[in-house]
Formats: structure tokens, C-alpha cells, sequence
């Protein structure tokens, strides 16, 4: 199965909307409470980092009987430095973003911890991908 | 510990009443959403000083069924709907979240696993 939802930069108001139905639609495929809450967590991360610092994006799920594979993508200004974003606590999120209870700079390393294959890649003034991946195994990691 | 025996300690208002008769055994207080998403959450109550409505999508995403709105912060037409929405009950107080932490955790309820 194929899902493609939009993400418009800004719109804090509408964040989080695509992994709220990404995790309705999943609760009918009988996946474990604990791997649909890693899921859910990770997605929603990653939108509102969408939210927060792109002009807009779109996340696109595939999803098989084993696995789920995301892919977030966005026009942007890009990670200048990666290894530094994904430092707990380093965060260029503005005023905003933390009024609405974000961008203390947790929120890439909970992506991380929360699925079993991360790949981020960015470029700088243009935009950003990240791909995830977590499988619906019987282990929590 | 179930909504209305919670909301009836800290002198709250319930605005929303998703889960009346759910029985909740945790707290956890923060105006953090990120530090939220970090922890397990079944079972809790989220005790918040921030009104958005991120704080009722968090929720949804952390398997959260009940808010406790702190400081008589205001609860806007769009959070409560998407709370009904999303079965999330909605309790509101003048109290802060060290008052309303201290008395939860006096009647029963345990801090989450950090």
C-alpha cells in the first residue's frame, strides 16, 4: 500500500495531521501496540520538522506485510550540518516552534531511536530527505 | 485513578470526557512535547501548561487518553475537537503543574519510566 500526503511549511495548525492518519489506518493491520507507537512517534517527528523549518514537502509511505518505509521530502534551507543535528539539544528551530513544545533538539534523535534504518541527506539552501524504515517485528528495540 | 476522582483533586473543569471510567495509573508533567514523545505513555496522564493544538496531536501520537491543561490556560474550539475527535479527555484547572503534580502523585499516581 501507497500513501502520499502533503506537508506545508508554517502550518502548525495542520502538523502532525499525515502521521495521525498514517496511525489510524495502520491500527487495522493488527501491528503491535509498541511498534505502532515507535511508528507513529518517528512520523510525527519527522512532520513537524517539515513544519517547522521547510517551505513545504510530502511524506510518501509504502507499506508491506514486513515493514514500513517513509519518505519524507522538502524544499527547504537544507541541514547545513547533519552529525550536528542530530546532537540531543543542538536545534535551529525558532521562537515559534518552541512555543508549540518543539525545537529543544530531540527531535532527529528520537526519529533514530525509534526505527530501524535512518537516512538523512540534505542540501543546503535546497532542501532535505529523510528516509525511514521500521519493521514490524517482535522485539522492541 | 479514573477522570472524574482526578479532576475532582485539582479542582479541575472536565472540558472533554473521552474516558470516564479509564483508570490511570502515571503522570507525566512537561511543557515539552518533544520530551513527551521520548517516554512511554500508556497508562499516563499528561499534566501541561501549553495549549496548541501540537498538544492534543501529541497526545494522539503517544497514546495519551487524558490532558490536564495547567494555569487556566485557555483550550481553543479546535483542540477540543480534535480531542473529541481522537477520544482524549480534557480536564482543566487554575492549578500549576507542580500543585497538580504534587497532588496526583499523593493519591496514587507514579512518574513514567524515564
Amino acid at each position: 500500500m501507497r500513501l502520499r500526503y502533503e506537508i506545508r511549511g508554517g502550518d502548525f495548525s495542520a502538523g502532525g495531521f499525515a502521521s495521525t492518519e498514517v496511525k489510524k489506518t495502520l491500527k487495522q493491520f493488527n501491528i503491535q501496540p509498541l511498534i505502532l507507537r515507535r511508528i507513529a512517534i518517528a512520523l510525527y517527528e519527522a512532520e513537524m520538522n517539515v513544519v517547522a523549518h521547510a517551505y513545504n514537502g510530502a511524506m510518501e509511505v509504502d507499506l508491506e506485510s514486513e515493514w514500513i518505509n517513509v519518505v519524507f521530502e522538502d524544499e527547504g534551507p537544507g541541514i547545513d550540518n547533519i552529525e550536528k543535528a542530530m546532537e540531543e539539544g543542538f536545534s535551529t528551530a525558532t521562537e515559534k516552534v518552541r512555543q508549540m513544545g518543539f525545537g529543544a533538539g530531540m527531535g532527529l534523535p528520537n526519529i533514530k531511536k525509534n526505527c530501524d534504518e535512518m537516512y538523512l541527506e540534505s542540501i543546503p539552501g535546497k532542501g532535505t530527505r529523510l528516509e525511514l524504515r521500521i519493521y514490524f517485528k517482535d522485539v522492541e528495540q | 485513578m479514573n477522570l472524574p476522582q482526578i479532576s475532582g483533586l485539582i479542582n479541575g473543569t472536565i472540558l472533554n470526557d473521552s474516558n470516564a471510567n479509564y483508570v490511570y495509573k502515571k503522570g507525566f508533567a512537561s511543557d515539552l512535547m518533544s520530551d513527551v514523545l521520548r517516554f512511554h505513555m500508556e497508562d499516563t496522564v499528561l499534566i501541561t501548561g501549553l495549549s496548541t493544538i501540537q498538544t492534543i496531536r501529541t497526545a494522539e501520537i503517544s497514546n495519551i487518553t487524558c490532558v490536564i491543561v495547567a494555569r487556566g490556560k485557555e483550550v481553543t474550539e479546535d483542540m477540543l475537537k480534535l480531542a473529541k475527535d481522537c477520544h482524549i479527555s480534557i480536564i482543566n484547572t487554575k492549578s500549576s503543574l507542580f500543585e497538580i503534580s504534587g497532588i496526583l502523585y499523593s493519591n496514587g499516581l507514579k512518574p513514567v519510566n524515564i
